[in-house]
């Protein structure tokens, strides 16, 4: 380990480069998962529906997304939409709208999961109400699957903040990138690396085991 | 758009189609290119695989043993560990850092060390399958083992092992066809696989759709074959009347 040489180490390191990827990382972390379970739950609900005509469609875009390496559907969307639109949108924006989309697929499994995990009796009982398929979808299932799947939803969540490192592959400035970026100036790509891996498993590890406090929680309360 | 599949019986250096798709005196056409990049991949994530599951079993099994608090201790923070570091990171710090931080490892060729980084990334979610797995079996079982006189170690390796090495293969399927995407990763140490070839080939050519295509496609069609091993595996391997006990689930 002598020759490593952590002189790099300096608030201008986190101010100056870390900082700007850093924030970048959460905002697509957030983006990503509130989309992705937003279309995700539609695309649960479409697999759910019995319909033909929804069902097919959505499981062809479920399995086709969790067939291919995040990697490949970055580089697709970054060729794509530029070729469709007819400009390019950058870098940044392109792995936005990238980690939605596959996302969805990931949480629609999730979701699928956890709203078969809501006993038929419940279902039953909002139709014995008279609710209509939306309301018992949104007043008695979704509320109950949510809950169920908070743990599962969470840890997606934490995978997800560490695939943002993938966006390497198109250029986009995420935590990673600052880190190598900070590196390169101040002449310490390889120990940049080491000080990335260490701040990543720092993140990883508490909210991990942030999740793993509230799953003993939830449990505790049901 | 006009496509043009062509461009696979291209040649790669100057561009010339060939009539028979495949280059000549030492030149080769993109669609060669593109099959021994997915030899590549293929390579990457088998040796990957094999050292995921090596590894992935040790550890899990290791975080099952009664009365080893110390080595519980040491396999959990194995799992902790290579499941909390991004896979591209990983892939950093074995290709770029320990070889710095160690001369006599530049000697290893980059191959390795990627294969290193993504069996023991695996290893850990494989290692957490295993857990669960050893941990769904009844107690009776481990009963029955001591209750016999076995050893601790021939518990686990006639009792327990061969139950758990069933209960954990759907979550092992998906594990590998996940390790089979990850391999994706290694473009960024510039091993010459699958998505090293799109994003070349791509550039080179200007034909990013077709190629994309073709090796999305070979991706999807790995990770199938990946799935119907393992299908098959599991129906061979099946033990008549043993319901697994994950797919059963609740119970109280």
């Amino acid at each position: 380990m002598g020759n490593l040489d952590f002189s790099l180490l300096s608030w201008d390191l986190f101010g100056k480069f870390v900082a700007k990827g850093f924030y970048f990382s959460v905002t697509l972390t957030v983006v990503a998962t509130l989309g992705g379970i937003f279309f995700g739950t539609i695309l649960a609900l479409m697999r759910l529906s019995g319909r033909r005509a929804l069902v097919l469609p959505a499981t062809v875009y479920v399995n086709g997304m969790r067939s291919v390496p995040l990697v490949m559907v970055i580089l697709w969307f970054f060729l794509l939409i530029p070729f469709l639109i007819g400009r390019s949108i950058g870098a940044e924006l392109s792995a936005t709208i990238t980690f939605i989309a596959f996302e969805a697929a990931y949480f629609s499994e999730i979701m699928r999961a956890g709203i078969q995990s809501i006993s038929r009796g419940q279902v039953h009982a909002g139709q014995a109400l008279g609710m209509t398929y939306g309301q018992n979808m949104r007043l008695v299932v979704l509320p109950q699957a949510f809950r169920n799947m908070l743990p599962v939803l969470l840890t997606q969540t934490i995978i997800l903040f560490q695939d943002t490192s993938l966006v390497y592959a198109i250029g986009a400035y995420d935590l990673l990138k600052g880190f190598v970026t900070g590196g390169k100036i101040y002449g310490g790509p390889e120990e940049s690396y080491l000080i990335a891996a260490v701040a990543d498993f720092v993140i990883g590890w508490s909210l991990s085991d942030g999740v793993k406090r509230l799953q003993l929680k939830i449990a505790i309360i049901r | 758009m006009a496509w043009d599949w062509q461009v696979f019986c291209k040649t790669t250096t100057d561009g010339t189609v060939m009539a028979s798709c495949l280059g000549s005196d030492g030149d080769i056409t993109y669609f060669e290119w593109m099959l021994d990049a997915w030899g590549w991949t293929l390579s990457v994530a088998g040796a990957a695989w094999v050292i995921a599951v090596v590894t992935g079993v040790l550890i899990g099994t290791l975080r099952t043993l009664p009365n080893s608090p110390v080595l519980v201790r040491m396999a959990n923070a194995w799992v902790e560990l290579f499941r909390n570091i991004p896979i591209l990171v990983q892939i950093f710090l074995w290709y770029f850092v320990l070889p710095k931080a160690f001369p006599a490892m530049q000697a290893i060729p980059g191959f390795l060390l990627v294969v290193f980084a993504l069996g023991f990334f695996t290893s850990a979610r494989i290692a957490e399958q295993v857990r669960a797995g050893v941990q769904a079996l009844p107690r009776g079982q481990r009963y029955a083992g001591m209750a016999m006189g076995f050893t601790t170690a021939q518990t686990y390796r006639y009792v327990i092992l061969p139950m758990a090495f069933r209960i954990i293969l759907p979550p092992l399927t998906s594990e590998s066809m996940n390790l089979l995407k990850n391999s994706s990763v290694a473009f960024a140490v510039s091993i010459a696989e699958l998505t090293m070839f799109a994003m070349q080939a791509q550039e080179e050519t200007s034909r990013g759709i077709e190629i994309y295509l073709a090796v999305t496609a070979l991706y999807a069609l790995s990770a199938f074959a990946v799935n119907r091993i393992f299908a098959f595996i599991e129906r061979k391997v099946q033990i008549p009347g043993f319901i697994v006990a994950g797919q059963t689930g609740g119970g109280h």
